[in-house]
């Protein structure tokens, strides 16, 4: 089957009878040109130069005029970028290897940290400084909630080993 | 220079030693950051739950500042200019910026055709640095950068940079008609902003629901509203047909997005599991609680793999859906206006001013909604 895509309408009947510029629920947002059929041919920017690694959507044929200097992709969670980068937006496997890169970088970050001998000061970076002066009934409770865990869990491992070995 | 550094789920710290950014190309402008705030889409990457959001990266798309340095190319601001910088990356050139839709801008973000730039929101908005920072890199410096003018306040100023034109948007994408009763989840910045121009518009009755007690009292009275606490409610839905003489209302608008709460079922599949990008919650509000034929506005903000919405009532009831990022560069001259003539007065929104170096602390007040607060703006030592 070979499709055509033509410009000349003249064949079809009824081409355009009931054509009405006022439905457009795109309206006043947009100030419609329909400059779209015309596809990817306005003149573009010029071109940020493009020296570093930039990761483009699959569902467009080049990098945007301008992008973000955010940390390119690095070490184990880049190459899981790059994998993602592979499939088009539309694809699961794009954004959930992503969000699995996420998860990756942050463990890299923390390592990086400690490697540089800077020991990330985990109750500063997650405010809890403020959630203390603030909101300590919470705070408390969730305090208690997690030693309870983990207490608990220490308690069942222990009953485990002392079955088991 | 001083800049928030993202370090993982809901970690962040100062940076004091990140290299002060530098012109890339010839329309780039480096702004001097004066104010900056943290917005409630930031607490999307805050939690982690927005993919491709990189370690080290720096976050803040609400900033006003003071133009350092310009690109060759850069006519319509100079060196000492103090700016509005709006959310939105946009060149300005291309068809989607043509028609005004600067949220959509097709040449500052490679990493998704979804969407425009956006200034310290991940990779998924292009990977641009942020203005929790002492400065940016603004891209395509004629377009989105404007003047403030004299007698405009800085801290109206930093909040038409985001809130003020989403929330006007939010009410404006309701078509709401004179007389129209409007439904408003959420009583955040946007949602409080929201209500207050669905007057605008010509709202005969205007409808807030959220959970926070202290956030429904301030918007109660700032914008002259009914308000509801849904935990006090049976069932918000039920609530709103009964409400409205049983038929729902003619506009809902989802000003929440994905860190919703009132469900379970939502929250615990959405933000526990993650096995839909965030909890929509108020959207399926939103769309129960409309009328037939009615007009459902989101602009809360959800996750690229998809959400748990009940698709088959918007097809049932004959829902017109209308959503987007707010266009803010179309909106602002008008939005200016509306704030000088004292139709809108945002500043009144302000709860907290935070120094920039306890920008962890201030996420975390924002994100646990601590100290009563509504909006916090982070202000760098050198402003
Ligand atoms: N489209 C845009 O251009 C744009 C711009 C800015 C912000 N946003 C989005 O708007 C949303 C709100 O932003 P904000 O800064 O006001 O955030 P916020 O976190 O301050 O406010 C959200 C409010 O919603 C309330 N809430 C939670 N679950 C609810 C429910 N089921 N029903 C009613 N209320 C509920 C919370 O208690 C909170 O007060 C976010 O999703 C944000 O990403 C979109
Ligand atoms: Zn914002
Ligand atoms: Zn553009």
């Amino acid at each position: 089957m070979k499709n055509k895509s033509n410009k000349d309408y003249s064949h079809i009947k009824g081409w355009a009878i009931d054509a009405d510029p006022k439905n457009d629920p795109v309206y006043p947002m947009k100030n419609r040109t329909n400059g779209e059929h015309k596809g990817y041919n306005w003149k573009r920017p010029k071109q940020q130069a493009v020296d570093r690694e930039v990761l483009h959507s699959n569902e467009r044929p080049n990098v945007s005029a301008v992008f973000g200097l955010a940390p390119e992709p690095s070490g184990l969670s880049g190459m899981i970028r790059r994998f993602a980068f592979k499939y088009s937006e539309n694809e699961h496997t794009h954004w959930l290897s992503l969000l699995f890169a996420d998860r990756v970088n942050e463990l890299e970050g923390l390592v990086d940290d400690i490697k540089k001998g800077q020991f990330p000061n985990i109750i500063a970076e997650k405010g809890w400084g403020a959630q203390w002066k603030h909101d300590r009934k919470t705070m408390i409770k969730k305090i208690t909630v997690g030693t309870a865990i983990v207490a608990g869990i220490a308690i069942m491992l222990s009953g485990k080993r002392n079955k088991y070995f | 220079m001083l800049a928030m550094n993202y370090r993982g789920t809901r970690r962040i710290r100062l940076d004091h030693d990140k290299p002060i950014p530098e012109i890339e190309h010839p329309q780039d402008a480096i702004i001097k950051v004066t104010r900056s705030c943290i917005c409630g889409s930031d607490l999307h990457l805050y939690n982690g739950n927005v993919p491709d959001t990189r370690i080290g990266s720096t976050f803040g798309h609400e900033f006003v500042g003071i133009v350092e340095e310009i690109g060759t190319d850069v006519q319509n601001i100079k060196v000492g200019d103090q700016v509005i910088v709006p959310f939105n990356i946009a060149c300005g050139q291309c068809v989607f910026c043509e028609q005004e839709l600067y949220a959509s801008c097709h040449e500052s973000n490679p990493q998704s055709t979804a969407l425009g730039g956006i200034f310290g929101y991940s990779h998924i908005a292009g990977g641009h640095e942020g203005g929790q920072a002492e400065y940016v890199r603004v891209p395509y410096a004629n377009v989105g950068p404007m003047v403030i003018p004299d007698n405009l306040d800085l801290d109206d100023a930093v909040l038409l940079t985001d809130i003020v034109p989403t929330g006007y948007q939010a009410a404006e994408m309701g078509g709401i008609q004179k007389g129209d009763t409007v439904v408003v989840f959420g009583a955040g910045p946007v949602g409080i902003m929201a209500a207050k121009c669905s007057w605008l518009f010509g709202a005969g009755r205007v409808i807030v629901i959220d959970q926070e007690e202290y956030r429904l009292d301030f918007v109660q009275k700032y914008a002259d509203c009914e308000v509801y606490n849904f935990n006090s409610l049976e069932d918000p839905v039920k609530f709103i047909k009964q409400t409205t003489d049983w038929l729902g209302a003619d506009v809902c608008i989802d000003a929440v997005g994905a860190e919703a709460a009132g469900d379970a079922l939502q929250t615990i599949t959405g933000r526990k599991l993650l096995l839909q990008a965030g909890s929509a919650t108020a959207l399926q509000w939103a769309i129960n609680g409309v009328k037939k034929g009615g007009i459902v506005s989101v602009v809360g903000v959800y996750g690229p793999t998809g959400n748990l919405v009940p698709i088959g009532n918007v097809v049932n009831k004959g829902i017109t859906v209308r959503a987007g990022q707010a266009s803010v560069k179309r909106l602002l001259p008008k939005l200016i206006e509306h704030v000088q003539k004292g139709v809108l007065n945002p500043k009144e929104l302000i709860t907290h001013r935070i120094p920039l170096e306890e920008v962890a602390d201030g996420y975390r007040i924002f994100s646990e909604k601590l100290d009563h607060v509504i909006k916090p703006v982070l202000i760098p030592p050198s402003a």
